[in-house]
């Protein structure tokens, strides 16, 4: 029967594998691997499956919290205390490099992972969330990219039936031919329904769920940890997996049902990342015990299925199950009510050994232990990159200021990554379920949850949670690209402060974050100088916002022919909003509400006064260049304690963060954000007046990008309350002008600075806005 | 009342109307699974949106040859009230309870987004609530929702008052760009000769609730609940 190749030192270089790693083989097993052990050892320790080279560094961030209930890395998804016994499961993924190789599909599995690995925790999904990197859309290329990762999440999230409720997307030359598509879902569930991926108590059955194993997606997970060339690419089309969403609503059902029931499954594990391999190892490795399975026995689409195959196949929306012995009736009942295929495959055992058979024979013998937890580990070289020297020489004075800020602010409005992105969300179903209480556009999506977000609980059993309950939930995902590329360290802390801005204008208090470090490759000591640098950022930011982070995702060798992507750490972070009446949205509410801006209009400590690596310098002056704004964390985290304190005072009629563009983006979006229904924005305008702000250059004060800012409106009445609470809180906090009385039909931008005058026809930037990722993707 | 809500393998909006009409209007609904041959004791039915088997084939093609659509046919031909939302709209025209089909969007793509209805026919179990002039705000999310029938059918539809709702814009006029997925006379909703069958591609149980920014969908409910009430009074 053997037809397997012979294990050379080519076959085992074309694994990925190098000859130390294959002398350490050699130690555990005693022996030279088979071919299948071979693959196997060759998926379980890529960096997609053991972070062989970011473990060291992952091991900074902060990751504890009382409210943490599962904490990183022990399972497939942290989980945080919500109280009244609830608690949420959140984690974000990357599929960049499948999404590079076959858009649509890559794309869609990336959220079917991600769906995967919040159910197997015992909660039920209720919502996602994604941040999306492509290359310029001037490229009909990357614009089929585009289309195709929209297409895919939207298939995907729709037929599956959660809201994809929030999200960003940028585009950046960087990131030609390398997209990259983080995934991120939310469930939940009471605090006695945590499941657990682990195969514990010797004889218990194995079962496996859904459809049957095939060829796709052989060894993704290996596949995702080189360097993506266009020949990878072409050669490793296969390795990217199918979707089946109405699929995997049916095994998350069941696979909810069965949890509900007493005492019917002692572990559940997805077959995500190196399926079957992964899942097998994993489970028996947490609970210290064997499992033995039968290759015959997994359903298979494909005749003739090497063993090396079947172990190796990321075939989708297939789930492990170890079952309470005597209880495999109950489960097969489930399993049959939902119409799903599904085999008793193994048992588990106390070798301590992961043992698969094959036609009667023994094809890989390997310590479960082993593979799982001591995969090697790697301090590698980092070395501060030379560009940095030459992008941070930049001084913004080398530039004229602007003379013509009404044109600057189309420009940017016109610009792909500050436009709006309905031609997105639009195709994304955001309101299934209900729970949508602020959709796609404004500064962090809020989402409630209520009694029929639970998962089902077991016949008979008593409700732990209180009655008619409901609970608010914020989420936003961010990361700045130029930024980390100009300074990992600065740009990575942005991202995390960004993240929690949103959130405290929306009225939340953080919980926790997931990260996804989307690097080049590691080897490359420039390289890993950008992720160690980043890694410290994120850490210092996610410990000031007491928002630990609960698990996430590396995805390394993101290069394209010309380079490596910038690097782009993506944070996703999770909080809550107390109560109901303090959910808060970014737009002007009625006119006559005085507009203050909270923070200092611009930073004068910062050389470039907040213009390095912004927008407006990129887009006007074609310049990537300079130190990026300075962020600091004590004078962010005081600033957005306070605005919750006023939002929880009742004083705040809306707050926008100022980010992206500046002031004047700002602004604008607060002026036209708020889309009630198809043509139908409800357009604000506003009087601005910035003549006792003092600065020399005008496009500082306007489009440059210092942070820790924000916009809000308050009613005349709470104006003095205001000032006197910020006073005190020795918080920067100014009335810069008020929302004009309606003038319906062309409300007015204007703005008074110390030596001018500008103003802007709402509809207009309006329509720039609203309509420029449609009219590129349309062709109109 | 006691409301009966299908539930197909791939129906996604099934909570959502129980959660609506238990938890906002207060009355009975429970789910009914595919497999079953009988409606118990409904007094009417919701076929509520989502993909039904995947609709891999054609919306709601396989939904149609379920077990629970023959009992609800039967239903329906005894006068019973039966109204689809979105995929319930689509397998209700692939059964043949009510006339035309829905199609792709005439921009090929999902759209999930509020529109403006007009409700055409405030003579009906499904719109006898809803005030004649007055637009109601409702989102929807769809990729197959282009309303289709021939000129003949239309025509007769028409005469019959059989469409009940029509995309329109803030004001209320019917106009092109507020068609949102190119169906024919912007119908957003019908119903069949007999008025008891009614399916339409926006999801009132998604706008029926302050929280979510609208309450016009209640009108939809309220008017079967009051229809039904007046009926066995």
């Amino acid at each position: 029967m053997n037809n397997d190749p012979a294990i050379t030192p080519e076959l085992v270089a074309k694994h990925g594998i190098t000859p130390e790693e294959y002398q350490n083989i050699l130690k555990i097993l005693d022996r030279e691997p088979s071919y299948t052990e071979l693959g196997i050892f060759s998926v379980m320790w890529s960096e997609h499956c053991s972070y062989k080279n970011t473990k060291p560094l992952l091991k900074k961030f902060p990751t504890r919290s009382p409210k943490i209930l599962v904490g990183a890395g022990e399972e497939n998804a942290g989980i945080i205390d919500i109280g009244d016994n609830l608690a949420i499961a959140f984690k974000m993924e990357s599929h960049n490099h499948p999404s590079a190789v076959e858009p649509f599909q890559g794309a869609a599995t990336g959220v079917g992972g991600i769906i995967r690995d919040i159910f197997t925790m015992g909660a039920r999904p209720i919502c996602g969330m994604n941040s999306l990197r492509f290359g310029s859309l001037d490229s009909s290329e990357v614009r089929r990219l585009f289309r195709g990762v929209v297409g895919g999440i939207a298939h995907y999230g729709n037929c599956f039936g959660i809201p994809t409720i929030a999200g960003e997307v940028c585009f950046d030359p960087s990131y030609e031919g390398n997209p990259l598509v983080n995934a991120f879902c939310l469930g939940v569930l009471r605090h006695e329904q945590i499941a657990r991926g682990a195969a514990k108590g010797i004889g218990n059955p194995v079962f496996y769920v859904g459809p049957a194993t095939g060829r796709d997606g052989l060894a993704g997970a290996a596949f995702a940890s080189q360097d993506l060339t266009e020949e990878s690419a072409e050669q490793q089309r296969g390795a990217v997996q199918v979707g089946d969403p109405f699929m995997e609503k049916l095994v998350m059902e069941a696979c909810l049902e069965l949890l509900a029931m007493e005492n019917a499954v002692v572990g559940i594990q997805d077959m995500g990342a190196a399926g079957l391999t992964c899942s097998t190892c994993e489970t028996a490795a947490r609970a210290g015990t064997g499992i033995e399975i039968e290759l015959d026995k997994v359903p298979q689409r494909a005749k003739g299925m090497t063993p090396y195959e079947i172990m190796l196949s990321e075939s989708q929306e297939r789930m492990l199950i170890i079952v309470n012995k005597g209880h495999e009736a109950e489960v097969q009942q489930i399993f049959d009510k939902w119409d799903l295929p599904w085999a008793n495959i193994g048992v588990v055992t106390d070798s301590g050994h992961m043992v698969v058979k094959h036609h009667g024979e023994i094809v890989a013998d390997i310590p479960a232990a082993k593979i799982a937890n001591d995969s090697p580990i790697y301090h590698r070289k980092s070395q501060r990159p030379v560009y940095l020297e030459k992008v941070q020489a930049f001084s913004v004075s080398e530039l004229p200021d602007t003379v013509t800020p009404e044109n600057d602010l189309k420009l940017l409005l016109s610009t792909p990554s500050l436009a709006s992105k309905n031609w997105v969300y639009r195709q994304y179903d955001h309101m299934v379920r209900d729970g949508s209480v602020i959709c796609p556009g404004s500064d962090a999506a809020v989402i409630r949850i209520k009694e029929d977000s639970l998962p089902p609980l077991s016949k008979g059993a008593k409700e732990s949670v209180p009655a008619g309950i409901e609970k608010f939930i914020a989420m936003s995902v961010d990361g700045n690209g130029t930024y980390v590329y100009l300074d990992p360290y600065e740009g990575s802390k942005i991202a995390v402060a960004e993240a929690a801005r949103n959130l405290a204008c929306s009225g939340a208090r953080p919980l926790g974050s997931t990260d996804n470090l989307n690097f080049g490759n590691p080897h490359n000591p420039e390289l890993f100088y950008q992720l160690e640098e980043s890694v410290r950022g994120l850490a210092e930011g996610c410990s000031i916002f007491e928002a630990p982070i609960t698990g996430g995702n590396v995805s390394l060798y993101n290069q394209n022919p010309h380079g490596a992507i910038d690097p782009t750490p993506t944070i996703a972070m999770v909080g809550i909003i107390e109560k109901k009446e303090h959910i808060t949205t970014q737009w002007f509410k009625n006119s006559g509400d005085i507009i203050l801006l909270m923070g200092l209009p611009v930073d004068t400590k910062d050389p470039n006064l907040g213009l390095g690596g912004s927008s407006y310098l990129q887009v006007k002056h074609k310049c990537k260049n300079g130190n990026p704004p300075r962020c600091d964390l004590q004078h962010e985290k005081k600033i957005q304690m306070a605005l919750l304190d006023f939002i929880r005072a009742g004083w705040i009629k809306s707050a926008h963060d100022c980010s992206d563009g500046g002031l004047m983006c700002a602004l604008a979006e607060c002026c036209f954000s708020q889309d009630i229904a198809l043509n139908t924005p409800k357009l604000k305008g506003a009087e601005i007046d910035l003549t006792s702000c003092e600065y020399d250059r005008v496009d500082a004060l306007l489009f440059g990008e210092t942070q820790g800012r924000i916009i809000l409106t308050a009613n005349k009445t709470d104006i003095q309350k205001l000032i006197n609470k910020a006073a005190e809180l020795s918080i920067p906090l100014n009335i810069i002008g008020k929302v004009s009385s309606s003038d319906l039909y062309s409300p007015t931008l204007s703005v008074k600075t110390k030596n001018a005058f500008f103003s802007w026809n709402v509809s207009e930037l309006y329509s720039i806005w609203w309509n420029t990722v449609e009219n590129i993707m349309e062709q109109k | 009342m006691n409301f009966a809500v299908l539930q197909f393998p791939g129906s996604n909006c099934d909570q959502d109307c129980i959660h609506v009409l238990k938890n906002v209007l207060g009355h009975n609904a429970y789910l009914l699974w595919h497999k079953e041959t009988s409606i118990h004791n409904a007094d009417a039915i919701i076929v509520p949106g989502g993909f039904s088997y995947g609709d891999y084939l054609r919306t709601g093609a396989i939904a149609r040859y379920s077990n629970v659509m023959q009992a609800v046919a039967e239903f329906a031909r005894q006068g019973g009230l039966v109204l689809g939302i979105c995929n319930g709209f689509q397998i209700l025209c692939e059964a043949g309870l009510l006339p035309g089909a829905l199609i792709k969007n005439r921009s090929l793509r999902f759209r999930c987004e509020f529109v403006w209805l007009k409700t055409s026919n405030n003579q009906t179990p499904f719109t006898c609530v809803a005030p004649k002039q007055d637009i109601m705000r409702i989102p929807i999310a769809h990729g197959e929702g282009c309303y289709f029938a021939s000129k003949e059918e239309l025509a007769q539809m028409r005469d019959n008052n059989q469409i009940l709702w029509q995309y329109c814009d803030s004001k209320g006029d019917i106009t092109p760009e507020s068609n949102p997925n190119g169906s024919l006379l912007n119908i957003a909703g019908i119903c069949n000769k007999e008025k008891n069958v009614a399916g339409l591609m926006p999801h009132p149980e998604r706008a029926s609730e302050e929280i979510l920014s609208s309450t016009d969908g209640k009108t939809l409910f309220k008017s079967m609940i009051q229809w039904f009430e007046k009926q066995s009074r």
